[in-house]
């Protein structure tokens, strides 16, 4: 119990220490050694929960799913941090940011990770959207960090975009209250998950299947989901790097995670309707769309962390077309892609953050040379891309192998699409990626202290992952997809 | 659904949850700023009377606090703060102009048809009054996106994007009795954190782009990026 108290607790008490220290010597550090012990205290919690399969406190509920993408969080949390004290000092010292600001960018770094975390463990619907939209709120001020005209521009669209989105899902979250209320001796817990979910096949079908419309465009919103996915290219491309990493990294993670749980309790009530699969093919239709429409946009982007945005668009609609299509093939694929892809492209994220400052520009078409400038940047540049463009034997080919294989079987006239995307992305990737790691390097092109620690460390467990996974992560992964699906694999 | 066979309560609870749909679309015409806030502060007010008399017909005494929350902070507090803002920004005499007022207000008044089809099926667990309340709060949650989506001032947007958060309360009040208590402090406390960060926002958008005409904000686009 107490590590996952620590877990929780741990980035409130650092935002607060963090939002006082004004020194950027010990700020940087101080945030390292936070992520650090929250990294530590969330193995804790998953050997504790591995050992008693679940834990349940008043109001919390860790079970296999949850506490694997809270590792997953506070592990992308801890690389991220690593990375960005020497970038975040840089950026400090060439004078685009102001003390103070380095202050509320740590201490809403930390803030950003505990809404992350609740939203995770939090048994309450309710607490869950609140989590959500406190991590809206702090990721705006990250991304107006700079005070840019630019910044701002998406910053404001992010806020009102997401802002919207997440208004919409509070109103499906009322709904199922709502549902919950007409069947539930004890109303108070009709936001509770784990009573919600034994009752599920009681809930009023009609009133939950708009109650998941509404709550798939709102979460949808989050995840980048097309068409509600304008501010994510914006946001991304406007806000420091490490900001970008963890919001590819994570937020949009937590995002599908509660389209996710609120597509069990759908699937379970509609079971016994004439459209018992509506929950999945929404999703389906949504995360092709997201695909397609990504894949495309990905070809015609000037800017380097635009064209990576869209390819988050991109794996995070594959992941939701996974989820949708359902099954204990599909959803296996689509956990194993969450965690690949969180790692691969926060990685991408940190090299593309030391590429962009070795060229001085975003701008594609300035970067060039990387691998004669500075090779550890060049290579960690060449290698994120093979990896994420699902090159084998990195962990991506894998679950995309995975997720082709259950729509073979499935939907088989779809793999054509799937497939057809995947090759336009991986030569949208490649075409802009190739200059820019080989090209000759301008005059006077040199290189800049990086840290390409995260980056090796997150490559290798990829690679790691497409070689062959332990025993003990397909056991767990087994355990969660038992927990969605109903059947392991 | 006949409204004579309701309790007195029960009517009343109609009556002012219509006047909340009146004051969104009040919102939505108007092209006055601090009028805008001032119909904006009285839809607050009535949310808050609806909790209340939710609070007292249904006995759940947790609802007079959301009432008093709701009182205080939508309809007092938040009001205060953006005619503050207003003021500093020497924007009290600005009068935005709405391109055809006729087409918003009739777009409105299909949206509320559209939220009366969509709750339909609640009307089927034979529910009496909730689906009225259901599809009024629907519209008025609509009925803020669309001003969202049609006006062009950064205000005018937070107060649509407010507006939704006011017909999301009541759905939560009228339909359920209120979410949880834990819950309804959590969302009064993202809605207080959101408010004061859109005030923060006024300024660097106007410092940035020296007016608050969310139309120049377009420096980023798709269209810009393959130029």
């Amino acid at each position: 119990m107490s590590a996952f108290w620590l877990v929780l607790m741990l980035p409130v008490v650092g935002s607060f220490l963090l939002a006082l220290t004004s020194s950027l010597a010990v700020s940087g550090w101080l945030n390292v050694a936070f992520c650090a012990l929250e990294f530590l205290s969330s193995v804790a919690l998953a050997v504790q929960v591995h050992a008693n399969g679940s834990l349940s406190l008043t109001g919390f509920q860790i079970d296999a799913f949850n506490v694997y993408l809270i590792m997953l969080t506070t592990f992308v949390g801890l690389t991220t941090a690593i990375f960005s004290r020497p970038y975040m000092k840089d950026v400090c010292e060439q004078g685009r940011l102001t003390r103070k600001r380095m202050r509320l960018y740590h201490a809403m770094f930390q803030m950003f990770l505990f809404t992350m975390l609740l939203a995770l463990s939090s048994d309450n619907l309710g607490i869950l959207w609140v989590a959500v939209e406190g991590a809206t709120l702090a990721t705006v001020l990250l991304v107006s960090l700079y005070r840019t005209p630019e910044s701002i521009e998406a910053a404001w669209k992010y806020f009102i975009l997401c802002g919207v989105g997440i208004a919409l899902a509070l109103f499906g979250t009322v709904l199922v209250y709502f549902a919950a209320q007409q069947v539930l001796p004890d109303a108070e817990a009709g936001l509770s998950w784990r009573v919600l979910y034994q009752h599920a096949g009681e809930l009023d079908s009609r009133v939950m299947s708009i109650a998941f419309v509404f709550l798939l465009v709102g979460y949808g919103t989050k995840v980048g989901l097309v068409p509600m996915h304008f501010w994510l290219p914006d946001a991304h491309s406007e806000g420091p790097t490490p900001v970008s990493a963890v919001l590819s990294g994570l937020l949009l993670n937590v995002a599908l995670y509660a389209v996710v749980r609120f597509k069990m309790l759908v699937d379970g009530s509609l079971q016994s309707t004439d459209t018992p699969a509506m929950a999945g093919l929404l999703m389906m239709a949504f995360g092709l769309l997201s695909f397609v429409v990504a894949v495309l946009s990905l070809q015609r982007q000037r800017d380097i962390k635009r064209m990576f945005s869209y390819s988050s668009i991109e794996h995070m609609g594959l992941m939701t077309f996974a989820f949708g299509m359902g099954g204990p093939l599909a959803t296996f694929a689509a956990l194993l892609h969450m965690l690949v892809h969180s790692l691969t492209k926060s990685a991408i994220f940190v090299t593309v953050g030391h590429a962009s400052h070795i060229a001085g520009t975003q701008r594609i078409e300035h970067i060039r040379g990387l691998i004669r400038t500075q090779p550890g940047v060049g290579w960690g540049l060449l290698l994120g891309v093979a990896a994420i463009a699902g090159f084998p034997p990195f962990g991506v080919f894998t679950s995309e192998f995975l997720i082709l294989s259950a729509t073979i079987q499935s939907w088989p006239w779809l793999t054509v699409l799937l497939l057809g995307g995947l090759g336009v992305a991986f030569a949208g990737l490649f075409r802009n990626v190739q200059p820019m790691v080989y090209g000759a390097a301008p005059e006077g092109q040199v290189a800049v202290s990086a840290n390409m620690l995260p980056v090796l460390v997150h490559l290798l467990a990829v690679l790691w992952l497409g070689l062959a996974i332990p025993a003990v992560l397909f056991g767990w992964l087994n355990d969660v997809t038992v927990l969605i699906a109903g059947e392991g694999l | 659904m006949n409204m004579g066979q309701l309790s007195l309560l029960e009517q009343g609870i109609a009556v002012l949850a219509a006047l909340v749909l009146f004051t969104s679309f009040a919102l939505l015409a108007q092209s006055r700023l601090t009028s805008a806030i001032h119909s904006f502060a009285w839809q607050g007010a009535g949310v808050a009377l609806v909790t209340a008399l939710v609070a007292f017909s249904s006995h759940t005494p947790h609802l007079y606090l959301s009432a008093v929350l709701t009182l205080g902070l939508k309809s007092l507090l938040i009001p205060w703060m953006l005619h503050r803002l207003v003021r500093q920004l020497n924007m009290e005499r600005l009068v935005e102009n709405i391109t055809h007022p006729a087409l918003l207000l009739l777009t409105g008044a299909a949206l509320v048809i559209f939220s009366y089809w969509v709750s339909l099926p609640i009307e089927k667990l034979g529910l009496g009054n909730t689906r009225n309340i259901v599809a009024i709060s629907l519209s008025v949650v609509l009925l803020g996106l669309w001003m969202m989506v049609s006006r062009r001032q950064v205000i005018a947007q937070v107060l649509g994007f407010m507006s939704m958060e006011n017909g999301l309360f009541l759905a939560a009040v009228a339909s359920t009795r209120g979410m949880p208590l834990v819950v309804e402090l959590g969302v009064a406390f993202d809605v207080l954190v959101a408010a004061v960060l859109f005030g923060i926002f006024f300024f660097h958008i106007s410092e940035s782009i020296e007016s608050l005409d969310v139309d120049r904000l377009n420096r980023l686009s798709e269209r810009e990026e393959s130029a």
